[in-house]
């Protein structure tokens, strides 16, 4: 009985370690149980608030999952038309300087129907953030394969697996924006475990302190699951992601500053 | 002797029993609910909380951003 009391008189409010981000609404995220998009908008909105940067913020909005973005955050976001969110993003960055302006876009938006925005943006060198959630396929459309399928990796239109000889190759986007001189910072993260969490934490924040200085596009991809595509419980998605999705797609840093080593 | 000691809260009817959060929890606390939330879904509960060291992994996975976490030294 002692010990229960003592319990709960740890919840204090100076006891606190960690709760949810301010500039998140009062409202239940409408992604799927366990999918990477609501751990990744969580910790942005953490570290817009911790920089300081809520009003100085505007986000950009794809098509797909990742949209859903905008209804959980009390910041100024501008949807674009699929693929096109570099593009308008690039916009508002040349008319307002002084604004922090990201993207938020799927692996279907970011690297089939976007291909050419994403790889100009980065090429032009624009001072934006691109955050990149790679799960693989199309999620909101119901699993289609994306061009980030993994060799042998099923979705509803390649059930029996992706076989490259008829379908293709997987496009790594993010080895090419690593390639082209306007991009300034590339990592490839995740955030299917704690560690790894803290890391995309962490480079996410130098991503937004290195966009202050407007030297050029930095560039975060997230591999991510999407349980609901994947038809898998939470769990299995994780371990199918660390097994099979990150050999492909290997986290760490592809590109950092000259003279800095930022690899984690 | 002093002990650190930490303990959560999950918010349940926000919670998607995803369990996330029971996978990452190093010292075994929490727990699917047998009951549903309001939702449908097994909600996640700190079954141990007792056992809780405060070191905040659940609630940094948790995609729903449910769980808040509170440590203290006693
Ligand atoms: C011009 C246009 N073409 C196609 C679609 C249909 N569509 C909606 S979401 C989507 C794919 C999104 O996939 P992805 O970018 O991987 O995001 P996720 O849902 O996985 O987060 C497609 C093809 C559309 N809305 N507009
Ligand atoms: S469909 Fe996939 S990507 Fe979209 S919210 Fe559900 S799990 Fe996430
Ligand atoms: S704070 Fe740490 S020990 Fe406590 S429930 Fe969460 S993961 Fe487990
Ligand atoms: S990680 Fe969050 S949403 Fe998933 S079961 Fe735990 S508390 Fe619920």
């Amino acid at each position: 009985m002692e010990e229960t009391c003592n319990m709960q008189e740890i919840v204090k409010p100076e006891n606190l370690v960690y709760k949810k981000s301010s500039l998140l609404l009062d409202k239940t995220f409408t992604y799927c149980p366990g999918c990477g998009h609501g751990t990744v908008t969580r910790i942005l909105a953490e570290l817009i608030e911790e920089l300081g940067l809520q009003k100085q913020t505007v986000g950009v909005s794809p098509v797909g999952c990742s949209v859903l973005l905008y209804a959980f955050m009390d910041i100024d976001f501008q949807q674009a038309a699929h693929g096109r969110a570099p593009a308008v993003a690039t916009g508002i960055k040349r008319l307002l300087p002084d604004r922090f302006v990201f993207t938020y876009q799927g692996d279907g938006d970011l690297a089939a129907i976007g291909t050419s925005e994403t790889i100009h943006a980065c090429n032009r060198g624009e001072n934006i953030l691109i955050i990149y959630i790679n799960n693989g396929i199309y999620g909101m459309t119901g699993g289609q394969m994306a061009p980030t399928t993994i060799p042998g990796m099923k979705s509803s239109t390649s059930p029996r697996g992706r076989n490259v000889q008829t379908m293709g190759y997987p496009l790594k986007i993010t080895d090419i924006a690593a390639t082209l001189p306007g991009t300034y910072y590339v990592t490839r993260q995740s955030v299917h475990t704690p560690a790894a969490v803290r890391k995309t934490k962490k480079a996410m924040r130098r991503a937004m302190e290195y966009q202050s200085l407007n030297r050029g596009l930095c560039f975060i991809e997230i591999v991510s699951n999407c349980p609901s595509g994947w038809k898998m419980t939470p769990v299995e998605s994780i371990k199918w992601m660390e097994e099979n999705m990150l050999p492909y797609y290997p986290l760490g840093d592809l590109k950092t500053p000259a003279g800095e080593n930022t690899n984690q | 002797m002093a002990k650190i000691k930490g303990n959560i809260v999950i918010d349940t009817e926000k919670c998607k029993g995803c369990e996330l959060c029971i996978a990452s929890c190093p010292s075994k606390v929490i727990d699917a609910a047998k009951e549903l939330n309001e939702k449908g879904y097994h909600y996640a509960y700190p079954a141990k909380h007792e056992q809780c060291t405060g070191c905040a992994n659940c609630a940094i996975v948790c995609p729903d951003g449910v769980i808040t976490v509170y440590k203290a030294k006693i």
